[in-house]
């Protein structure tokens, strides 16, 4: 290495607001991906299931909700059948939630590696992130056959025709991760300082379930209340999945905005809040 | 500026006492959920204000300089040693410059890439097989993944567990497991190697592995900054030496004047060493260490003892629970570093049944070292209060040096320096065998003369 790009780091306290620094991020982007591998594998290793599990979740999930939601209470699904209803809905639902769970805790957990070597600190909850980002692979396979055995089975009167608006589905996609990144960058930074974290996640996404149309529709919803339901950015990745592979519901509209809005907030405040607090997680985890 | 290749001035960090210490318990000072709300959704401009008035208000008494005032330049290919007691900020000066934690006041520079190796084994994961744990364990560390690909086979021919490669390492024994650990590390090629107490784990052999491969690092002409405790490796390693002091740089001098200053002067404590409520870390609980003293023959505490009277060590300590099993052990050391012996209280099986259970209360351990044991020099002696296998309550490597004078011992009629730790008065005879083969050799001897 000659003198003249020598690397010169420069250390001295910072205060305030960081810049969020995103070409160190990418120099680090193999790290990144070995901590997702590692979750992954560490995931499953024995495991009787193995990957299994990432299907089992929702795949239960979707047949208890079709029993109460779909026989009992017959909530309306614009005709398509409840089972693909529902899991088409658990799958984003999946991953955010996994993804913010994870994520939330993944500072605290990772606290010998945060005290003892320097990385770009984002690398542990994009990570985490990106880990659900495989069972959400695993889970879409088992989607995919439940909607050509739908297609098949003879007493079937409904078809699932994929449209062309599936081409917008890793658009939605993107949109859940960002948002499940944002969620997560936000409670793990706080949990770093405040373990009430540890506590409010399972709780959150408890209620979060409750608030996302993933065991009914969103046209349930009254009209005057929309806006603020639509508030919830999952609103907006739920009813889009719907759209992109079902062809159920409007095309994304106002609605869609404000949630796709609302998580553009989340990431970029998620950023930097997190960068901020990022000097004191040494200290402090 | 060129040949510099870390510069420091006037580093200081400060904590805050509560969240420093408590790493999870109770007592640690998370902030309360109120200010969590107002902190994060209403103001941090307000949450800005409140720290500075937490460093300059009343809370004062609850921040403590870790490090304070400290400046020095390391020139380019110096092997640099940093040595203190515990708690003197070693960890924390090298925290900052490997780019953990920010420095609270002052600045650094670091003229290239800065490996960092305040632990082996940083982000392993037991249930990862050793394969999986060394491409990990090399990414954390600052590796490219072609990087370690291309030196998997050293690493792995290094760490002398090819054959379990591919088993996880929650199976493998301690040894191995430091092995490979450390393996990794030792094939990191930054420019400037930041080295914390690795030498400190693992048995005999894994360190004299560590310490050779220390050893070539660095003659391949890096920067290295290293911390030890073992005053041999110092020695053996290092050029220069930078001594720390509760947070601040005592001295910077060439390693052999530093390590001299550091065990002699630097914490001379005229035979008795106290340690201070905040000297004592909060894991120790229930044992609290009171005072360690030198005393000789006559019960007098004192600095210098002579090698041909019995020394008696008295470790005076307060138990506020009940402790099982608990045994006090002395280790000495030479003030060059090497180990001279370890001994616990409870040695003796008679004095282990006597004391099963030691109940809370004040006590005292006394060894007793006979006359004629010790060479002429001065020595460290450290403590240890432990159970076997259950747990390590304290543990001070340094806590008093003493002199020991050699006036009266074996071979002191000649005034020349003995080797050795020990100068044992030993039974020496001196015998004729056969006096005629003596006497006729002599005279085959002399007519050639």
């Amino acid at each position: 290495m000659s003198e003249t790009n020598e690397m010169v780091i420069y250390l001295r306290p910072s205060r305030g607001w960081a810049a969020l620094n995103l070409l160190e991020l990418w120099r680090f982007r193999e790290l990144i991906l070995f901590l997702t591998w590692r979750d992954i594998l560490v995931r499953f290793k024995q495991t009787v299931f193995g990957a299994s599990w990432a299907v089992i979740q929702p795949l239960f999930t979707m047949v208890v909700f079709t029993f109460f939601f779909g026989r009992l209470a017959k909530v309306p699904t614009d005709g398509i059948p409840y089972p693909i209803f529902s899991f088409t809905a658990l799958l984003p639902w999946g991953l955010f939630s996994k993804a913010l769970g994870d994520a939330g805790r993944s500072l605290v957990q990772q606290r010998s590696m945060i005290t003892k070597v320097y990385f770009p600190r984002l690398a542990i909850p994009i990570a985490s992130v990106l880990g659900g980002v495989v069972d959400f692979a695993i889970s879409f396979i088992v989607l995919i056959l439940m909607i050509v055995y739908y297609n098949n089975i003879p007493a079937s009167s409904y078809h699932v025709t994929i449209t062309s608006n599936v081409i917008f589905l890793p658009l939605f996609l993107l949109l859940c991760i960002c948002t499940a990144l944002g969620a997560g960058l936000w409670l793990s930074a706080l949990n770093v300082i405040y373990r009430d974290i540890n506590h409010m996640i399972p709780f959150m996404t408890q209620i979060l379930l409750f608030i996302t149309p993933i065991a009914y529709s969103s046209q349930m919803i009254p009209e005057k209340w929309q806006f603020i339901y639509a508030l919830n950015p999952m609103v907006g990745v739920v009813e889009g999945f719907r759209w992109a592979l079902l062809g159920s519901g409007d095309p994304p509209g106002y609605l869609f905005l404000i949630s796709a809005m609302v998580t553009l907030v989340l990431l970029v405040s998620g950023l930097f809040y997190f960068r901020r607090m990022e000097r004191t997680f040494a200290d402090m985890v | 500026m060129a040949d510099i290749a870390i510069r420091a001035e006037n580093l200081g960090k400060q904590y805050r006492i509560g969240t420093f210490t408590g790493l999870g318990s109770p007592r640690s000072q998370y902030r309360t959920m109120r200010e969590t709300l107002s902190n994060a959704f209403l103001s941090p401009f307000g949450r800005k204000r409140s720290e500075t008035q937490r460093v300059s208000g009343k809370d004062q008494d609850q921040i403590i300089w870790a490090l304070k005032d400290i400046s020095f330049e390391v020139p380019k290919g110096r092997v640099m040693g940093i040595i203190g007691r515990n708690g003197a900020g070693k960890s924390t000066l090298l925290k900052i410059l490997s780019r953990v934690t920010e420095p609270t006041k002052g600045y650094a520079e670091i003229h290239g890439r800065v490996g960092s190796l305040l632990e082996v084994g940083t982000g392993f994961h037991p249930e990862l097989t050793g394969r999986e744990n060394i491409y990990l364990n090399g990414a954390i560390l600052g590796m490219k993944r072609l990087e370690i690909g291309k030196k998997f086979e050293e690493i792995v021919g290094f760490s002398e567990v090819e054959k379990f490669i591919d088993t996880p390492v929650k199976r493998y024994s301690s040894g191995m497991y430091l092995r490979l650990a450390f393996a990794v590390a030792a094939h990191l090629e930054p420019e400037i190697l930041v080295v914390d107490e690795v030498l400190a784990v693992g048995d005999a052999e894994f360190q004299r592995k560590c310490l050779g491969k220390m050893t070539d690092v660095a003659q391949e002409g890096r920067t290295v900054l290293f911390v030890s405790h073992n005053m041999s490796a110092i020695l053996r390693l290092t050029e220069e030496t930078l001594v720390l002091d509760r947070g601040q740089n005592i001295l910077l001098a060439p390693t052999a004047e530093a390590v001299d200053y550091y065990m002699s002067s630097g914490f001379a404590q005229i035979g008795e060493r106290q340690w201070l409520p905040d000297e004592i870390p909060s894991t120790a609980h229930p044992f609290q260490p009171i005072s360690l003293q030198v005393k000789d023959s006559r019960g007098r505490i004192i600095d210098t003892v002579r090698s041909t009277e019995p020394v008696t060590l008295e470790l005076n300590y307060r138990l506020k629970a009940p402790i099982s099993a608990l045994r006090i052990g002395i280790y000495l050391m030479t003030a060059r570093g090497e180990q001279v012996f370890t001994s616990f209280d409870t040695d003796d099986p008679a004095l282990f049944d006597e004391f099963p259970i030691r109940q809370p209360g004040e006590y005292t351990s006394i060894c007793k070292l006979p006359a004629d044991l010790l060479n002429e020099g001065r020595y460290v002696a450290g403590i240890n209060a432990s159970s076997y296998r259950i747990r390590r309550y304290f543990q001070d490597e340094q806590a008093l040096t003493f002199t020991v004078d050699g006036t009266g011992s074996p071979g002191t009629q000649w005034p020349e320096l003995r080797l050795g730790a020990i100068r044992p008065r030993l039974t020496w005879k001196i015998e004729q065998i056969d006096p005629t083969l003596q006497f006729q050799s002599q005279r085959e001897v002399q007519p050639d003369a």
